[in-house]
């Protein structure tokens, strides 16, 4: 009897491991497919495989047009990365350390640009801008890049925050240190972490953005992703080869800064213990 | 003393967590939230009363034609509708699906736990665009399965499998398994296991304590998932683009034809308004049950 009931949770165990094998496969395959397919030889952007050649990456980087998105996307993504931080940070300060009207609502209303479909934050602002006559133009595609990426750095600085104690800010300030120099050189410090999380998912949300980029991109501007969409009428190698370098660049960039922080902590926590042991 | 002390907290007449000062830190969000949240739907708003001229030109005459027609045509009805099965099936897929991986990271004696979560977290690096598009090497003409099959000589004519409404649900469900998976595991670890020892120690099997214990205390975290599933679903504009035909265009796809295409800014402001208002009310409906935390760490997580 119980040995059948056993028998009910192995298979059950059998089947969640298959079903996340597959699932990895699933999440994976068509990634690993199109990074293949850049390296084809063949004119058309499909299988089968003819033969192996770079000569498509060479095609790219001849191709204005894909460097100028490049560019263009470049410096939003930049911007927005360290707009968002500064502004995201001292926003989880005042709602993680301070009591004041509206603390509720802001804290709310500051997680509901990540819920709210693009397209509809991407009309509203274009129908903003027509009804007070502005043109688009790259301020504002930035500024609303910099809306969408704030919910996420918020909510990492916010969780950071949280296990910082405000007794280490409060002893700074007791002790004479101005509300600048403790924040300086107390919170900033203890706040590393999700300072260069929050930096790099903000440069990848704006360098990502699709959907509302389509709305709010001045005329004749294209970012990489509506470049790609644009090229995507039919499917060439050289479309594989411009998302296998996307692919390399924002898989690479925030995997070098994740391992820079696990040899920052790391040392920390070796100068930690060398103080603790003199 | 303790006079001191109080002056000792006050600089320049300000209080330590002077609430005047977390005004001035909040005054930059709180002015990005107004202008280009807050301000454009209540403008999108007014302008589904504008009427409509010609493409690209509206008068601010106040008119109730945009809402009528929207009410009476049975064209956007059908949109609305698919959009929401569309978003429902991919949320459910998603969540019966995503709950197997989600479950295996957390109970899986696997040292390298870390590599598991890691490569959940890798597709939100990669290019969105580029991730949905790659479906098309696999489901195309010239895709891996149709090349397999041909080759294998199962079929002689490629199957139509690319621009299908089932390409654009799996095409989402790419998109969102990792949310879903993220949101699930996270409210797993919430998990206190020695609950679990204890229903084993009472004689409970592998499987019943996962039904009577684990699994009821983890249905937070699916229905956040789902909430979310849903409502980027039902939001998409990219992926039905790609992956579907015309006639697989969801409620996103209608609103920037409208706009981009037709010119027709009162009707597109109030397709939006639409779409606004049905998915807030859903997630409207679902912070009145579960409440905004569990959004909160899986977003944050």
């Amino acid at each position: 009897m119980s040995g059948s009931r056993d028998n009910e949770g192995r298979w059950a165990w059998l089947l969640t491991r298959l079903v996340t094998v597959l699932v990895y496969i699933f999440m994976f395959a068509p990634i690993l497919a199109t990074v293949i397919l850049s390296f084809n030889k063949s004119m058309f952007g499909g299988f089968p495989m003819t033969g192996f050649s770079f000569q498509w990456y060479g095609k790219l980087l001849e191709n204005a047009a894909v460097i100028q998105a490049f560019k263009t996307s470049l410096w939003i993504a930049v911007v927005t990365a360290a707009v968002t931080t500064l502004v995201g940070i001292v926003t989880a300060l005042a709602l993680v350390r301070f009591d004041f009207r509206g603390k509720g609502i802001l804290g709310t209303m500051v997680i509901l640009p990540a819920l709210v479909p693009e397209t509809i934050l991407g009309v509203g602002l274009l129908i903003l801008i027509k009804s007070i006559d502005q043109p688009r133009s790259l301020p504002i595609l930035m500024l609303g890049h910099i809306l969408l990426a704030l919910p996420y750095v918020v909510l990492i600085a916010q969780a950071r925050m949280v296990g910082v104690k405000r007794i280490y800010e409060e002893a700074a300030m007791s002790l004479g240190a101005s509300r600048l120099a403790t924040f300086r050189e107390i919170t900033l410090p203890l706040l590393i972490p999700a300072v260069v999380a929050g930096a790099l998912l903000a440069f990848t949300i704006s360098f990502d953005n699709t959907s509302a980029s389509l709305f709010w991109r001045p005329a004749g501007v294209e970012t990489m992703p509506t470049q790609i969409l644009s090229m995507l009428t039919s499917i060439s190698p050289e479309v594989n080869a411009l998302g296998t370098v996307m692919i390399v660049m924002t898989v690479g960039i925030p995997l070098i800064g994740g391992i820079l922080i696990q040899i920052f902590t790391r040392r920390a926590k070796r100068f930690k213990t060398r103080e603790t042991a003199r | 003393m303790a006079a001191r002390t109080h002056e000792a907290r006050v600089t320049r007449g300000w209080k330590l967590y002077d609430p005047r000062l977390a005004w001035l830190l909040v005054a930059p969000t709180a002015l990005l939230l107004l202008c280009f949240l807050v301000l454009p739907i209540l403008v999108m708003g007014v302008y589904t009363f504008f009427t409509f001229v010609t493409a690209g030109v509206e008068d601010a005459t106040l008119t109730w034609a945009n809402w009528h027609e929207f009410l009476t045509d049975s064209y956007y009805h059908g949109f609305l509708l698919k959009t929401l099965r569309v978003g429902v099936v991919t949320a459910a897929i998603c969540g019966v699906v995503g709950y197997f991986p989600a479950y295996f990271i957390w109970a899986t004696g696997f040292r390298h736990k870390w590599l598991l979560l890691l490569l959940l977290i890798v597709p939100f690096w990669i290019s969105f665009t580029i991730r949905t598009f790659s479906w098309i090497h696999i489901l195309g003409e010239q895709g891996l399965i149709n090349v397999w099959l041909m080759n294998l000589g199962l079929i002689d004519a490629p199957l139509r499998m690319l621009y299908t409404e089932g390409a654009v649900i799996m095409g989402l469900i790419h998109f969102l398994l990792p949310y879903m998976i993220l949101n699930i595991y996270v409210s797993l670890e919430g998990i206190d296991r020695t609950l679990i020892s204890a229903a084993r120690s009472m004689g409970c099997t592998n499987a019943q304590a996962f039904r009577e214990v684990t699994l009821p205390l983890s249905l937070p975290g699916l229905a956040a998932g789902l909430m979310l599933c849903f409502v980027l679903a039902a939001g998409s504009y990219v992926t039905p683009q790609l992956l579907g035909s015309g006639r697989d265009a969801l409620f996103g796809n209608l609103i920037y034809d409208t706009i981009m295409g037709q010119l027709n800014w009162p009707m597109g402001a109030t397709l939006s308004i639409v779409l606004f208002f049905v998915l807030g009310s859903v997630a409207a409906l679902y912070t009145r049950y579960m409440g905004m935390s569990q959004i909160v760490k899986g977003l944050g997580g």
